[in-house]
């Protein structure tokens, strides 16, 4: 297997590590982080730089209260929080958003699946599952589109990507991407508007398929 | 062991030996900072100090994830404090990353931890080589008041010295990781 060679760009890091980015936009991070010692690297500078801005910041006046209170709290037991790892093509950031529980796939036609693990005026993030060789109906995009390979691979008019591989892709790409041959391709998309299909009926179809 | 700083010498202490003083003052270290942070952002002061106690309770709590080798206290401090402020103030936890696991068991490795502090120091004499212009966009952005459009299209973000900065830091960061990924 090919390393990876699309990363996440570094505004995005960077709104992420600020906690300003979107969630369906945070889950492909978090995604691609777990498997990215790149990214990974990456993230913890810019940690770094927020722990040196933190270090320069002025101080506000903290009630005594909240201190004596919080001394007070150290010893209560911490509730458990459920940590979720890899399964199977799933990073564990996926399988958090998932419940741990496997997709529940809806049908798209001509082989395609999603199934979308959250939707709402952010946008959506959703997984989606193309057959090897299959194309994805053409289509363009009217906000910013995050595409993360999580298994097989696909290939557009921009280039091919492989697992841990993420396409950004935005207003001026108008591509059909396309599965390549082998493993059936699954991918992680998240978007911050509705995607257009080029195409009339797809579009028709948009609102029905929540897409 | 090598000098390493009185914050990291502060918090190996909450990490190894669950020290309530020397957790008390790293209260009163940060505490006030987070709040400044917090309310940046038009976070009420009430609301910013139950997040401060939020954040200060997680870092009681996860100290076992802390590792000088890779992180500074700041910067450790500053990550639990963005996901907290998101997940009080969203009221949804923030997707991250899978852990990746690290030895505490290991007597700490000293020259590695010097490194990361000196890094720091660099990144912080970066920061002070800036316009305050300049440093107002950086606090904005790493403080989530980044707009939509900054987001999009990173134009605005005058990154260049401080770019070259984390750069640097970052071989070592690669490295570190790849130690861990070996384990």
């Amino acid at each position: 297997m090919k390393g990876i060679e699309h990363h996440i760009p570094e505004r995005l890091l960077i709104a992420y590590a600020a906690g300003t980015l979107p969630k369906g936009f945070s889950l492909v991070v978090a995604a691609h982080v777990s498997m990215c010692d790149t990214c990974r690297a990456a993230l913890e500078a810019h940690y770094a730089m927020g722990g040196a801005l933190l270090e320069k910041e002025g101080k506000a006046a903290v009630s005594d209260e909240i201190k004596t209170d919080l001394m007070a709290r150290l010893d209560e037991p911490a509730p458990e929080e459920p940590v979720f790892g890899r399964d199977g093509p799933y990073p564990g950031p996926v399988m958090a958003a998932m419940k741990g529980r496997a997709p529940r796939w809806r049908s798209l036609g001509a082989g395609v699946k999603q199934s979308i693990l959250s939707a709402d005026e952010t946008g959506s993030v959703r997984l989606l599952s193309i057959p090897a060789g299959q194309a994805v109906p053409d289509h363009g995009h009217s906000g910013l589109e995050l595409t993360m390979v999580l298994q097989g691979a696909f290939a557009d008019e921009t280039g091919t990507f492989g697992v841990g591989d993420v396409e950004v892709a935005d207003e001026e790409l108008e591509h059909t991407p396309t599965a390549a041959p082998g493993d059936t391709c699954i991918c992680l998309a998240a978007t911050d508007a509705p995607l257009r299909f080029s195409g009339f009926l797809p579009r028709v179809l948009q609102p029905f398929f929540g897409i | 062991m090598a000098q390493v700083s009185e914050q990291t010498a502060l918090m190996l202490a909450v990490r190894d030996r669950r020290d309530k003083a020397a957790f008390s003052r790293l209260f009163d270290h940060f505490a006030p900072r987070l709040k400044a942070v917090i309310m940046r952002s038009g976070t009420g002061s009430g609301q910013a100090e139950e997040i401060v106690q939020e954040v200060m309770l997680t870092v009681w709590r996860k100290a076992d994830q802390f590792d000088p080798e890779r992180a500074q206290v700041s910067a450790w401090v500053y990550q639990i404090a963005r996901n907290r402020q998101i997940d009080v103030l969203r009221k949804e936890s923030r997707p991250v990353p899978e852990a990746l696991k690290h030895e505490t068991e290991n007597e700490p490795d000293a020259t590695r931890m010097l490194a990361v502090e000196q890094e720091a120091g660099h990144l912080r004499q970066a920061l002070e080589a800036l316009s305050p212009d300049q440093r107002v966009v950086i606090e904005k952005a790493y403080f989530g008041e980044m707009t939509h459009q900054d987001i999009h299209d990173d134009t605005g973000l005058p990154l260049g010295t401080i770019k070259s900065r984390i750069r640097l830091g970052l071989e070592r960061l690669r490295h570190e990781l790849k130690g861990l990924r070996a384990e």
